[in-house]
């Protein structure tokens, strides 16, 4: 059972973002960090293979400058090795061209199936996961909240609007999971070492074959949104529910 | 009105159609003269609500036998948008919503908007606005390339408005077989019960976090919620550990709610929670810690232990009867 996850790497959501006032793309300079959102899906893939009795776990993403530290994270919880996709041409790539670089990536092993998280921290399109499964021609199972796989078939338990949806796909296929699907696990120490030396097999759009690419969409401008002002603050002495039964009475709903 | 067809992919719900379906066919009917509806598992009965919001054809996709709805649907689109080129289409943030969007996008080489929260016509072709960093700023952003624009758009950012127009036309299409996209079959479908209005329609909205420290105190969320006529609604952290599940999840990935009252009780206020919450007409909060963002938002704020305001609110809105 060989399973490639994508796992972005994204600037660190403590720190305030910022738009490059030129291109307005999010401007990604610094050290990059495992989106917590891929967390989710490099565990579940490692129970699986683990479960499997055997197989890859290969970490699969894009990024600029060579960037490799959210992998060495993701790569020291047990994953077995990486592709890193990095070319200037792709900085601002939209959803549709990242799925394209990262299906050709993951095309270069060979694989039962692809795990991705139903959106990421920074970019949440949502969209990359199952654009990178049509191209890939294989079947996909979005917002999943649990994944088992038996005698070769995915077994996936699919959030709905109304409850969920017990969901089976022969593989190879591409599974996204929400972020309650499991617990990831803390890099050991062992395992941080040992990240250091896993293989990382870094390629750019000529060793992927994607000519050069063309901005699908722009951003025309950006502004201020309205502000919301904040209220009353009242710190509770123990009678503050008191102002919470004045303000719904004032708005009439007791 | 200088587009001419925009399509629009509508979903169902308990009632019907869904309310964010209707929502874009009348965003829709703002831009375009012929707006055309393309769905899945809806009645005959709701070609009348589509036609009254601006629709004049329902294209229903049937026979799918467990396949996903919205890639079934992507794939029911994309046979037609070579001959039928539409100038847009238009889905709605919801899982199908996103996954047909996906499909659609990479089988015809056709770019995706995602996130947007206003549309503005602009030279004959449409400007999408995208609220980041939590609603602190307006992106505004366009398509470059030709073809038509796939534009996934958050619930709730056009109102629904009756138009008077007939029942739409149905025509009702088998998807047949798909490849490998239409592999994924839906075994068995569960619907989890929930009581009271439904969480994006009602006038008030109480939300629990991981504030509460436990799931049984998720009672007092419920228990207040009914005494004000109002939906239980949650953030993420509590449906992630199962405390509640997916259906009462308010934000980014869940729910866009727009109460007359929205209760946020020991929620911290992640961007991802307030682009669900932030357009609630009134919002009260209740937090031990002063410096929690959802207090910038808050129109009344308690910094307290909901352990111990909960319970004297709901007995005082009890006692008044
Ligand atoms: C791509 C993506 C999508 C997401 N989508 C969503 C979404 O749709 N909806 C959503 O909600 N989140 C979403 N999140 C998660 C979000 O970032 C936050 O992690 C989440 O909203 C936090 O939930 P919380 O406020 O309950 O928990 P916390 O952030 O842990 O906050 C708990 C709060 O409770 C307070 N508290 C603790 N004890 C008490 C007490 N006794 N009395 C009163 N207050 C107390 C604390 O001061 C704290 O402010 C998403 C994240 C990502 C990356
Ligand atoms: N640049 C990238 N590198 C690796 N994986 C990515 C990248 N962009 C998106 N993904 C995957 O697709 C998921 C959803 O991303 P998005 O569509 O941006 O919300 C992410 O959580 C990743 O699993």
């Amino acid at each position: 059972m060989n399973i490639a996850v994508c796992v972005k790497q994204i600037p660190d959501q403590s720190i305030p973002g910022k738009l490059d006032p030129g291109t307005h793309n999010l401007v990604r300079d610094g050290k990059l960090i495992l989106d917590d959102s891929d967390s989710y899906g490099v565990e579940m893939a490692l129970q699986l293979v683990d479960r499997a009795g055997g197989g890859e776990v290969i970490l699969i993403s894009m990024a600029p400058n060579g960037e490799v530290s959210g992998l060495r994270t993701a790569l020291a919880m047990g994953a077995d090795k990486a592709v890193l996709v990095s070319d200037p041409s792709f900085s601002g790539a939209d959803a549709l061209t990242t799925a394209k670089a990262l299906a050709a990536a993951i095309r270069r092993n060979p694989f039962d199936l692809v795990m991705a998280a139903t959106e990421s921290t920074d970019g949440y399109t949502g969209t990359v996961p199952v654009q990178v499964a049509e191209i890939l021609d294989i079947p996909s199972v979005s917002f999943a909240k649990k994944v088992d796989i038996e005698d070769g078939v995915l077994k996936v338990q699919r959030q709905t609007e109304s409850g969920y949806d017990e969901v089976e796909c022969p593989l190879p296929a591409l599974v996204s999971v929400t972020a309650g699907v499991v617990e990831p696990r803390y890099p050991s120490f062992k395992g941080i070492m040992a990240a250091k030396s896993k293989p990382v097999d870094v390629v750019d759009a000529a060793g992927l074959g994607i000519g050069p690419i063309s901005p699908n969409q722009e951003v025309i401008s950006v502004r201020a949104a309205e502000e919301r002002a904040s209220g009353t603050v009242v710190v509770d002495e123990g009678e503050a529910y008191q102002q919470v039964v004045e303000f719904l009475e004032t708005l009439k709903i007791i | 009105m200088s587009l001419s067809k925009i399509w629009v992919f509508v979903e169902p719900s308990e009632s019907g159609v869904s309310s964010t379906s209707l929502e874009l066919i009348s965003a829709a009917s703002n831009f375009a003269t012929t707006v055309e509806a393309f769905g899945y598992g809806l009645g005959s009965e709701t070609a009348q609500p589509l036609g009254d919001h601006g629709a004049s054809k329902l294209v229903l996709a049937t026979g799918l036998d467990g396949i996903l709805a919205g890639t079934a649907v992507a794939a029911v689109m994309a046979k037609r948008i070579p001959s039928d080129a539409p100038d847009a289409v238009f889905f709605g943030s919801t899982p199908e919503g996103r996954d047909a969007a996906a499909r659609l996008s990479a089988k015809l080489d056709l770019p995706v908007l995602t996130n947007v929260v206003n549309l503005v016509e602009d030279g004959g072709s449409l400007t999408s606005e995208h609220a980041i960093f939590g609603g602190s700023q307006i992106v505004s952003a366009k398509f470059t390339s030709s073809g038509p624009g796939i534009f996934v758009i958050r619930a709730k950012s056009f109102a629904p408005e009756s138009r008077g127009g007939a029942a739409a036309v149905v025509e009702e299409v088998n998807v047949g077989d798909i490849g490998s996209a239409g592999k994924a079959k839906i075994i068995q479908s569960h619907t989890e019960a929930r009581s009271g209005p439904k969480l994006d329609e009602a006038p008030v909205v109480v939300s629990g976090g991981r504030g509460l420290g436990q799931q049984d105190s998720y009672q007092m969320i419920e228990e207040l919620a009914r005494l004000l006529n109002g939906a239980p609604g949650a953030s993420r952290a509590i449906v992630d550990a199962g405390w509640v599940p997916y259906s009462y999840q308010v934000g980014q990935t869940g729910k866009t709610v727009k109460p007359s009252v929205y209760i946020a009780c020991g929620i911290s206020g992640a961007t991802q929670h307030m682009v669900g919450m932030k357009g609630a007409k009134n919002i009260i909060a209740i937090n031990k810690d002063a410096d929690a963002p959802i207090f910038s938002i808050a129109d009344l704020g308690i910094v307290g232990d909901v352990h111990k305001v909960l319970p004297k609110l709901i007995e005082a809105i009890k006692s008044k009867g």
